[in-house]
């Protein structure tokens, strides 16, 4: 059998028919919802009499709407409320498992599917949510879907898709000290551009990929759109296995090993040959902060704005003027010289267990150097990505390294990520954020957003301004 | 869903790459529960001077005179002209919602994010992949022409000029069939039940696990 990539693994096990000129029905075996993008969808289902073709494929969550503080009041935004008590109304007409805001496994959804073993390696998974691509992590096809979509996938648990090309992504080489998943993806990104993986479904892989934790490649898998690409994915190993044992959704015994046995074959097979191959230094990579308002407008910390004089090109060079005035940005400005008004450690790239643990590191160096949260920032949150990453990090103290340092604890959710609560930037404020968009409004109108890592936003918010983490020992 | 055949209209240039999902609606409009009314908040942040709300009367909001669509010569555009990796971002479908219910039928670009290319097909909004040569100089042309409009023809596969000229354009076949019928995905899938039925079964036997 001619060797094939992981991408072509998945995608064959799934196809249930296809068309003359190549699109293909394909199966999907598990589907996450949330309260943003399926409203219309489920009315879609009424309208049509139509019921879900498998209940229990499906997973619901509300993240995006729901408040981080006062949880037990409520929500107090009239229409954000409207929301997710329609998610709530549409799971109980359907008969959906849903883990609504009061329970304490509510998060993002891009963290409890993981979490809860519900994302397994050889699967197909959907979203209406972009950032699906998260759980590609596993060995995984996931990617984000639409509304219509999402409709289709209840009514018909298939859809209708063309085959990607194939990318393979290798990041070979050793990590320096303070660069994390979150430096690999965003370089990834300077490199390739916001377009780079568009039509493609990238593999990341190599040495420093197969090093990082499953937090890590998840990390890594989640901005795989940033790059363009709908669907990101690490091969199977036994971290991926070992992850998933004892997890509420895993199989358990004689089930255990036959699904283990599979799971491991979900890997490239030696010789299969992709459409494209980027290859990265992994000890060249520094820490990252974005300077633009496009996850490709990326620099290392050491390095300045950039002058849109010596863009590439004159569509870039409208670009780049455009992002400076936006970002309130001279070029030739040292990134360490750039101070922050807010701290935003969160959202489903960065807001589990390892990015606490990394930001909290770097609080716990503060405290210890005689540092807090600087004066000149305004806000510094950490929203947890599910009430049980909250929980654990509570059990290892990370909480209370926080409060001492400055930081706000809050609930779980989405969060400023995107400001769909009343957690959000004013116009012309500046945040260091864990999230993965930098899109001019994306946290607040007016807001201008910096892309950087755990460790790296938790040093902005002690120094109240960008510093190389590497820095602090 | 609204079928796609042919159709003539007004160009409207946005000349930036990377057109995000969340500067063609931001996200405080994401809360509606509806799946009409977007198009008064199409490119909210940069069409007017305030700040947008959910169920505010657009038609009394201060209007940015700087962006393009406000410009008088552009009123009544039903072609968008835009730039590479349109659509970048969320996969939120309010973004088609958007720009179909503020007119567009349809949209010319170098390139398309995926997930947005996709949606646009699901709503009778036709994007259109132009080399980024001929887009440059449909841009110009446009600048150039008050009144410049395009027609487009979906059965041809041609965008064809106020001159006569006429570029062609691909497209999937089994999308353009499904556009050009205004044909529902589900009610085509759901003539599949017995192969989907099928293919169930037997991942049931190979791989129980996902079932349970």
């Amino acid at each position: 059998m001619k060797p094939r990539t992981l991408y072509d693994k998945l995608w064959d096990a799934h196809v249930v028919h296809v068309e003359p000129d190549g699109t293909a029905l394909l199966y999907i075996d598990r589907h996450l919802v949330h309260e943003v993008t399926s409203p219309q969808a489920f009315d879609g289902l009424r309208l049509a009499g139509r019921q879900p073709w498998r209940t229990t494929s499906v997973l619901a969550v509300p993240d995006h709407n729901v408040p981080t503080t006062d949880r037990d009041r409520g929500i107090a935004d009239p229409v954000s409320r409207l929301q997710v008590e329609t998610l709530d109304a549409n799971c109980k007409e359907f008969r959906l498992t849903e883990f609504r805001m009061d329970d304490p496994r509510q998060g993002i959804v891009h963290v409890i599917g993981p979490e809860q073993g519900f994302t397994q390696p050889g699967m197909t998974l959907v979203c209406g949510d972009s950032h699906t691509s998260t759980h590609g992590a596993f060995g995984a096809l996931a990617f984000g879907i639409g509304t219509s979509e999402v409709e289709h996938v209840l009514a018909t648990q298939c859809l209708w898709q063309k085959k990607s090309k194939t990318m393979l992504v290798k990041v070979e080489g050793e990590l320096g000290r303070g660069v994390t998943a979150k430096d690999i993806v965003l370089a990834i990104i300077g490199r390739i551009g916001t377009a780079g993986g568009t039509g493609y479904a990238i593999e990341f892989g190599g040495s420093a990929i197969r090093a990082l934790s499953m937090e890590g490649r998840m990390t890594v898998c989640n901005m795989a759109i940033e790059a363009g690409a709908r669907a990101g994915m690490v091969a199977v190993d036994e971290k991926t296995v070992a992850y998933l044992r004892g997890r509420p959704g895993a199989p358990v015994g004689a089930m255990w090993d036959q699904a283990a046995d599979y799971w491991r074959t979900m890997v490239t097979d030696p010789g299969a040959q992709f459409d494209a191959v980027v290859e990265l230094d992994a000890a060249a990579i520094m820490p990252q902060v974005t300077w633009g308002t496009s996850p490709e407008m990326v620099v290392p910390v050491s390095g300045r704005v950039p002058d849109p004089a010596e863009a590439p090109s004159a569509v870039k060079q409208g670009d780049w003027e455009r992002a400076l005035q936006y970002m309130g940005l001279a070029a030739h400005t040292p990134i360490n010289e750039i101070g922050v008004d807010k701290v935003f450690i969160g959202s489903c790239t960065n807001s589990r267990i390892e990015d606490l643990r990394e930001a909290a590191a770097v609080a716990q160096w503060g405290l210890q150097h005689g540092r807090k949260v600087a004066a000149n920032v305004r806000l510094a949150m950490v929203v947890p990505g599910s009430g049980l990453v909250k929980a654990q990090a509570e059990a290892e103290g990370l909480d209370r390294v926080f409060r001492e340092a400055g930081f706000e604890w809050r609930d779980p959710g989405c969060s400023m990520c995107l400001a769909m609560n009343a957690d959000r930037l004013e116009p012309g404020e500046r945040c260091a954020s864990t999230s993965n968009r930098n899109f001019e409004g994306r946290q607040g109108q007016g807001g201008r957003t910096h892309l950087v890592s755990p460790a790296m936003a938790a040093a902005a918010a002690m120094f109240g301004h960008f510093v190389d983490v590497r820095s602090l020992s | 869903m609204k079928p796609f055949t042919q159709h003539t209209g007004l160009v409207a240039p946005l000349d930036r790459a990377n057109v995000d999902t969340d500067a063609i609606i931001p996200k405080q409009f994401l809360k509606s529960i509806k799946r009409a009314g977007f198009g008064p908040n199409a490119f909210d942040e940069w069409r007017y001077l305030d700040r947008g709300e959910p169920g505010q009367d657009c038609s009394t909001r201060p209007l940015n005179p700087d962006f393009v669509l406000n410009q008088p010569r552009y009123q009544g555009a039903s072609i968008l002209l835009a730039r590479e990796n349109f659509g970048c971002g969320s996969s939120r479908e309010h973004a088609p919602w958007a720009l179909e219910d503020f007119g567009f039928r349809a949209i010319i670009a170098p390139s398309f994010a995926d997930i947005f290319y996709n949606n646009c097909f699901k709503n009778g909004l036709l994007p259109i992949v132009l080399p980024a040569e001929t887009v440059d100089r449909l841009f110009r042309e446009t600048a150039a022409a008050e009144g410049y409009r395009l027609a487009v023809d979906l059965a041809a596969q041609t965008v064809t000029t106020p001159a006569g000229e006429s570029f062609a354009f691909q497209v999937d076949a089994e999308r353009k069939h499904r556009l050009m019928n205004g044909l529902d995905d589900i009610g085509i899938t759901l003539t599949h039940v017995d192969t989907i039925r099928a293919y169930e079964d037997r991942r049931r036997r190979e791989t129980p696990w996902l079932f349970q």
